[in-house]
């Protein structure tokens, strides 16, 4: 018992306190800014092995960028990576940057329904599926639940069953053979619902857009509350993509 | 480095080093029934072999199949061949030998071959070009039992933590498991027709980043050891040391990682947190040397995108002099506490025996009793300096995965405080890549955190690729966690899963 209070004082206080401001260490490819400078604009495109950068006028989607860096790499003057981490939305075009405009990606509070923001402020319990996801996005959903990023403080949960859930979290391109387990799941959770796409394979396809092993039709078939992107998303850009999206100040 | 070397014309297989390309026509090519008795002779006759990889590509109308033993007492891989067509009925080698187990399920899978003797052909993965479409995964035939005393536990393909899918289905006598069949498949993206698929090199680096998440350093050094290899690239001694260092970082996380998981299954809430935060500065680490924190985007063919700068070791020694002594503090605490240890111990024990037999790899090898380390057997990047010295344990059961785990976090640390004392020069100059050979055969292993990894290039008459073949070490173990869990009860499963901690989208791919 002694040893365990020895620890516990050793370990301190472990937890991020302004989980809103807190700064990531070192090198990190958050929100990319695009400058007006002329390059070779065919070769910057053409560059891009997710085909996330599109020309005239210059635009990088979030939705299918690696955040790999690149072409930040090759053209400096053209993309450069902030380490602004709160590029989470719930509109897919917000995560079209184009050049030029260097502003922070923000969630549009009218597309928000009023009931999602009453009922899930206080307490949103989720269920996660990973559906082809690489175990990446799922490491980082852990993650958030640390004792560092400790999301629960928020109200913020996953849970093990679709039945005690608000929502669901899809990591993952969505395989051929996940689509059925994820419709059912997606089925049995109590209305009213949302869904949440976290990190690029979910929310574009990623690498494995266009596979024949991949069946994102249900996709098609619901609204999407909330796009997380990264690869994989960062703790602090679920953390408060959902905090937004709850609308917790 | 290629090596041409002379065999007689009567040998049955061709003997590579790791990262080795070879002329594929070196390979020789032998009927059916010298390739069985080759690969079954190499298994049966000596313990430090194992199949590294045995996969089949089409020819024509024909299938060529390949097999790769590896010799972990020669440092070699014996490489035989041999052309088949798909209606053929071939005796299994899994009728006596299981670690072929799966690799023949495979190939049955993908090409409709039969294996007659097999004595479970039942579909892998459900990969999107299997040869019969008409099987889905909706109806995989698991073993069922008809009785009134014993009942049947499904699970999955979405459990409830998160963490990836697949389907477990217990059978069971009261509380006590008589039998597990793990299905899987529900991740499969198609990874591998996609390394043919997509022509650009930054593409294919982008699939092998996908190929596991958790173990993005092992695969992406595996596909850029096969790249160089292929291109004729001699590696910098900076890049081997790059590589070194972050395949080290990334098994110190994991384990780490697992450590706190463990914990969090037998229900030690302190455990489950100091070792959940302590991941937290490795990964960060990560981050700070190449901007993700799970290390995609650091290693690149050809290239050492992100150098080993002395400022970094500073750092990393920083890191590390801060994690050793947290970490240590929290093992000896939970090794030594009572109820923890009756959860690990003698639960989900795998034999030596047993896992030689089914052809276990990495640290589920090492738990044990098996000595099965690439880092030692076919040293790549800077291993061969090193002196690896394998962890290993005798008990085969979870507080033996566990030890393990420990005492290579502590060696990893070790070897890269040993690093950080000789970090090399800075040398942006890269030299140009060149291009594939034609007609030429690559295998890369690398042993991972999770044990080894292979990866088998084949490129066709103008260097373009004709195959690409993936083995991740979960392909061999998950066998081994089926019948660890064997008369151990139900409630135990979560934390011998654990121990195990396999990839679901490595083996599907």
């Amino acid at each position: 018992m002694l040893d365990h209070i020895k620890i516990v004082y050793h370990q301190g206080k472990q937890f991020i306190p302004d989980i809103k401001t807190a700064k990531v260490p070192g090198i990190f490819r958050g929100r990319p800014e695009i400058s007006l400078a002329k390059v070779n604009e065919s070769e910057l495109v053409d560059l891009c092995p997710l085909n996330a950068i599109m020309p005239d006028p210059i635009r990088l989607d979030l939705g299918k960028c690696s955040f790999c860096g690149e072409c930040a790499r090759q053209f400096p003057e053209k993309i450069q990576f902030t380490t602004d981490y709160k590029i989470s939305v719930n509109e897919r075009e917000s995560l079209i940057v184009k050049e030029g405009v260097n502003e922070p990606l923000k969630i549009n509070p009218d597309k928000i329904s009023r009931e999602l923001r009453n009922l899930f402020r206080q307490s949103l319990k989720l269920r996660q599926v990973s559906a082809g996801g690489d175990n990446s996005c799922e490491w980082e959903l852990n993650a958030s639940n640390n004792v560092q990023f400790d999301m629960s403080r928020f109200g913020i949960e996953f849970v093990a069953s679709p039945r005690h859930a608000d929502g669901i979290v899809i990591t993952g391109p969505i395989t051929e053979n996940m689509a059925a387990p994820l419709q059912i799941c997606y089925d049995a959770t109590p209305g009213p619902k949302i869904i949440i796409l976290v990190g690029t394979d979910a929310i574009s396809g990623g690498i494995f857009a266009g596979s024949p092993a991949i069946d994102r039709s249900f996709l098609d078939r619901y609204h999407i509350d909330l796009y997380v992107p990264g690869n994989p998303a960062h703790p602090l850009t679920i953390i408060n993509g959902i905090l937004d999206l709850i609308g917790r100040k | 480095m290629t090596l041409f070397l002379y065999y007689p014309s009567d040998m049955k297989y061709t003997s590579i080093i790791n990262n080795q390309t070879i002329p594929i026509g070196q390979i020789p090519l032998v009927s059916y029934d010298e390739f069985y008795e080759l690969n079954a002779g190499f298994i049966t006759d000596s313990p430090e072999k194992h199949c590294v990889n045995y996969f089949g590509y089409p020819i024509g109308e024909r299938i060529k199949l390949i097999c790769c033993i590896a010799d972990d007492l020669t440092h070699e891989i014996n490489v035989s061949t041999c052309l088949v067509n798909p209606q053929d009925e071939l005796t299994s080698l899994t009728s006596t030998l299981f670690c072929f187990e799966k690799f023949e399920r495979e190939i049955h899978e993908n090409f409709g071959i039969m294996f007659s003797g097999h004595p479970w052909l039942k579909p892998v993965r459900y990969s999107h070009n299997r040869k019969d479409l008409s099987k889905t995964i909706a109806g995989y035939p698991f073993y069922s039992i008809d009785s009134d005393e014993l009942h049947e536990v499904g699970v999955g393909p979405i459990h409830a933590g998160v963490i990836e899918p697949g389907h477990f289905r217990f059978i069971c006598n009261g509380e006590q498991i008589l039998h597990l069949e793990i299905q899987l498949g529900y991740q499969h993206r198609g990874i591998e027709a996609l390394f043919l698929n997509k022509s650009k090199l930054a593409e294919r680096v982008a699939i092998s980043e996908s190929i596991a998440g958790d173990n993005v350093v092992g695969h992406t050094l595996a596909f850029s050891s096969v790249w160089e290899s292929l291109c004729g690239f001699q590696t910098s001694k900076e890049m081997n040391f790059s590589r070194t260092v972050a395949l080290e970082l990334e098994r110190i996380a994991v384990h780490t990682g697992d450590l706190s998981a463990a914990c969090g299954d037998v229900a030690y809430q302190l455990g489950n947190a100091v070792f959940g935060r302590l991941r937290t500065p490795i990964v960060n680490f990560l981050q700070e040397w190449g901007g993700n924190r799970l290390a995609k985007g650091l290693i690149r063919p050809g290239k050492n995108q992100f150098p080993f700068t002395g400022e970094l070791a500073t750092r990393l020694l920083q890191v590390l002099d801060a994690y050793e002594p947290e970490f240590n503090e929290m093992n000896g605490e939970l090794f030594r506490m009572p109820s923890a240890l009756s959860r690990f111990e003698r639960t989900g024990t795998v034999s030596e025996e047993t896992a030689r037999s089914v052809g276990t790899v990495g640290m589920i090898a090492r738990s044990s009793g098996l000595s099965r380390d690439i880092r030692l057997s076919h040293p790549h990047a800077l291993y061969g300096e090193i002196n690896h010295e394998p962890v290993i344990k005798h008990h085969g059961d979870v507080y033996s995965r566990l030890q393990v785990r420990k005492e290579e976090v502590r060696q990893s640390v070790r070897y890269l405080r040993d690093l950080m004392t000789r970090v090399p020069e800075c040398n942006t100059n890269t030299q140009p890549m060149g291009q594939t050979q034609p007609d030429s055969f690559t295998l890369s292993l690398v042993e991972g955190w999770r044990g080894e990894i292979c990866h088998c290039a084949i490129t066709g008459t103008r260097g373009e690729l004709v195959m690409y073949k993936v083995k991740d070490p979960s392909f061999h173990n998950w066998l081994a966690l089926a019948l660890a869990v064997r008369n151990n009860e139900i409630s135990d499963f979560p934390i011998c899963n654990k121990s195990f901690n396999l990839s679901y989208c490595g083996h599907d791919l």
